[in-house]
């Protein structure tokens, strides 16, 4: 069993991966982080550079955890690439950090997090920033 | 003082309020694609051609001056923040720029590359102000005998000087001079090139042939490279720069500009030498050596400063000569002919309040550019965020917009499709795309004054030889064309000397040739990659 975590270097993503963290000392599974990009535009904030994911991977290494730390650039976006990750590992929790969104915002990009949630096979633990 | 009165009345023009307006949209745009790489100053010229027929030419030619500066402008921001060049001519800058950039000092060099900028463009433009009139003042005693040889030397000079490899110049030279045969011989009526399709009668639009190239070819490169690991920029505040900055970039500056303007005035010119050499220099007369590779100010300032300058330097051959040394000035080169504008010696006497409203909106823009540049520099880096497929589609809406609007008939949009797929195989092979363009708008013209000189001498080609300066162009076209061969051959006889003697920073292989983005067609425009140059 593996409990999934969608990662961004963000302050909701930070927290998610700390809830993520918890969740699976508790049950003691494994942690498979995902940080994705579709990989279209030449910069993207949401995708962790080298130095975010070495320090990651210590946090996760110190804490005794076993993990997987994966950065798919296929083209996808977010959601899919999370429910993917879910669904090839059956895992048996979700993890994803939520932003405060305006409505209309969400009419025109629409929401990772609420499709997640909407179609993940699993439970889906939200949580939001600090 | 003519060239004064003259100045002042081209600044009475380009000052009035619908000129002023496209000063301050040419120079927006020229920064927009400036910052994005892959898109550059002449395909953003090449796109708006069409659109602009409807405009007085003035007010034309100050949008494109505006773009063509602001390109530079912008190209400095995405190589220090993101160690991408976004323009081949910005390549030196990201050496330092990123260094500085990454020790927590992108602020500065921000600072040091707009003022630098602002510094070498004024420079460079009174510099264009005076030279042009006297180049012209000698031009218009040149045969065209002179002339064709001066025009062999320009496309020689870029083909073989510039890029990394010869044959590949020398191919897309071909291709370009095939392309602009295509048509109706004007001497004879003889029809070439035309495969019996009547509509090729004509010849291939510059518009369309540029377009195609430019954007077309672009769009089908990056649709085909479209996934990458993405990046992340440098967050950074308003530029400034302390006192100790300012002790140290003022020299580079000055230093720059000197490289700068008589590389671009050359016929080999192009700003990615004097930025090279500037770099050079700056790192041996350092007061701190040891900052160089490690972000050293003067690696930024005095880059950034040579390549406007050098943008300056290209306008004077380009006004006084109709001879275009980059792919912007051949694009705006073309532009002049749609207009119905001849190029050449001539341009000043008949156009004068065009020529000189055009020089004056280059000040008006190099100051916009400062304004703009430097409390905004940070929100321009966020046009990096948007995602390409949307860029590219709208591009190749222009792109199609443009190529049919110029003759309205469908058969230019296959024109587009097929030399876009030329332009993407070019980008594929590493053919460079100026030797090209400069192909297709020099190709008729040096055919002209070939079939002049020999109309002249009745067919005999000694008259090619019957102009003192034509002889000497002559002696310095094959001294450029045997030189490589030379150099080799002393290098091979005294091994230890040349490799000692010749300072190669291996630096600049960094940005370009690292993991960033080695597939970035920023080099296939015109590759910096300097080698040993006789420069006439």
């Amino acid at each position: 069993m593996t409990i999934v975590v969608g990662y961004v270097p963000t302050p909701e993503g930070e927290a998610a991966l700390t809830q993520a963290i918890h969740e699976a000392r508790k049950s003691n599974t494994r942690l498979l982080v995902i940080n994705s990009s579709k990989g279209d535009a030449l910069v993207d904030n949401r995708y962790a550079q080298d130095s975010d994911i070495q320090s990651i991977e210590d946090r996760l290494a110190t804490q005794g955890i076993d993990h997987v730390i994966k950065q798919p650039v296929r083209g996808h976006d977010a959601a899919a690439e999370v429910l993917d990750a879910a669904e090839e590992n059956n895992a048996e929790l979700i993890v994803i950090g939520l932003r405060r969104r305006t409505p209309v915002g969400k009419l025109i990009m629409g929401s990772v997090s609420q499709r997640i949630l909407l179609e993940a096979d699993c439970p889906v633990l939200a949580v939001k920033a600090g | 003082m003519d060239v004064w009165s003259s100045l002042m009345d081209g600044f009475a023009t380009a000052l009035t309020p619908m000129n002023f307006l496209y000063a301050v949209i040419g120079v927006l745009l020229g920064t927009a694609v400036g910052v994005l790489p892959g898109l550059g100053p002449a395909m953003t010229v090449a796109l708006l051609l069409p659109v602009t027929y409807a405009l007085e030419p003035t007010s034309a030619f100050i949008m494109f001056a505006g773009i063509y500066y602001g390109g530079m402008y912008g190209g400095s921001t995405t190589s220090i923040l993101l160690n991408t060049p976004g323009e081949s001519s910005s390549v030196v800058t990201a050496i330092e720029g990123n260094k500085m950039a990454k020790a927590g000092r992108a602020a500065q060099a921000l600072a040091t590359a707009a003022i630098g900028s602002f510094v070498a463009g004024t420079i460079g433009t009174a510099l264009l102000a005076v030279c042009a009139p006297v180049v012209v003042e000698f031009a218009v005693s040149l045969g065209a005998p002179s002339y064709f040889s001066i025009m062999v030397l320009a496309l020689l000079a870029v083909t073989a000087v510039l890029g990394s490899s010869r044959l590949r110049g020398f191919a897309s030279l071909g291709l370009g001079l095939a392309i602009g045969l295509v048509g109706l011989d004007v001497v004879t009526g003889q029809a070439r090139l035309t495969f019996g399709v009547p509509l090729l009668a004509d010849g291939l639009d510059i518009v369309v042939v540029a377009v195609a190239i430019f954007a077309v070819g672009e769009a089908l490169w990056v649709a085909a490279h479209l996934r990458r690991n993405p990046l992340q920029i440098i967050p950074v505040g308003r530029p400034w720069m302390g006192k100790q900055d300012w002790k140290r970039s003022w020299k580079p500056w000055l230093r720059g500009t000197a490289y700068g303007f008589p590389f671009g005035a050359l016929p080999a010119g192009g700003a990615e030498i004097p930025t090279f050499l500037s770099y050079v220099t700056e790192k041996r007369l350092s007061k701190h050596p040891e900052e160089f590779g490690k972000g050293a100010i003067e690696g930024v300032a005095g880059p950034e400063a040579a390549n406007n300058a050098a943008a300056a330097g290209t306008l004077t051959p380009m006004l006084a000569l109709g001879l275009p040394t980059n792919a912007t000035a051949a694009v705006m080169l073309a532009a002049f002919t749609s207009y119905g504008i001849q190029p050449g010696p001539q341009l000043f006497s008949s156009q004068g309040p065009l020529v000189w409203a055009l020089i004056a909106s280059l000040f008006i823009g190099n100051l916009l550019l400062l304004l703009i540049n430097l409390p905004l520099a940070p929100m321009w880096a966020k046009l990096l965020q948007i995602p390409r497929p949307y860029l590219y589609a709208g591009i190749l809406f222009f792109a199609t917009l443009g190529a049919y609007s110029v003759n309205l008939q469908a058969f230019d949009l296959v024109l587009l499709l097929a030399l876009g797929a030329l332009g993407f195989m070019m980008r594929r092979f590493g053919l460079p795309v100026l030797p090209l363009i400069l192909g297709v708008i020099l190709g008729p013209r040096i055919e002209k004054q070939l079939r002049q000189t020999l109309q002249l001498s009745a067919g005999d080609p000694a008259g090619l030889f019957s102009e003192p300066i034509a002889v000497v162009i002559y002696i310095i076209v094959a001294i450029i064309l045997v030189w490589p061969f030379i150099f080799k051959l002393i290098r091979r006889n005294r091994p230890a000397l040349a490799t000692g003697g010749v300072a190669t920073p291996s630096a600049p292989e960094a940005p370009s040739g690292s993991s960033a983005h080695p597939d970035l067609p920023v080099h296939s425009e015109s590759s910096a990659r300097p080698e040993k140059k006789e420069t006439p």
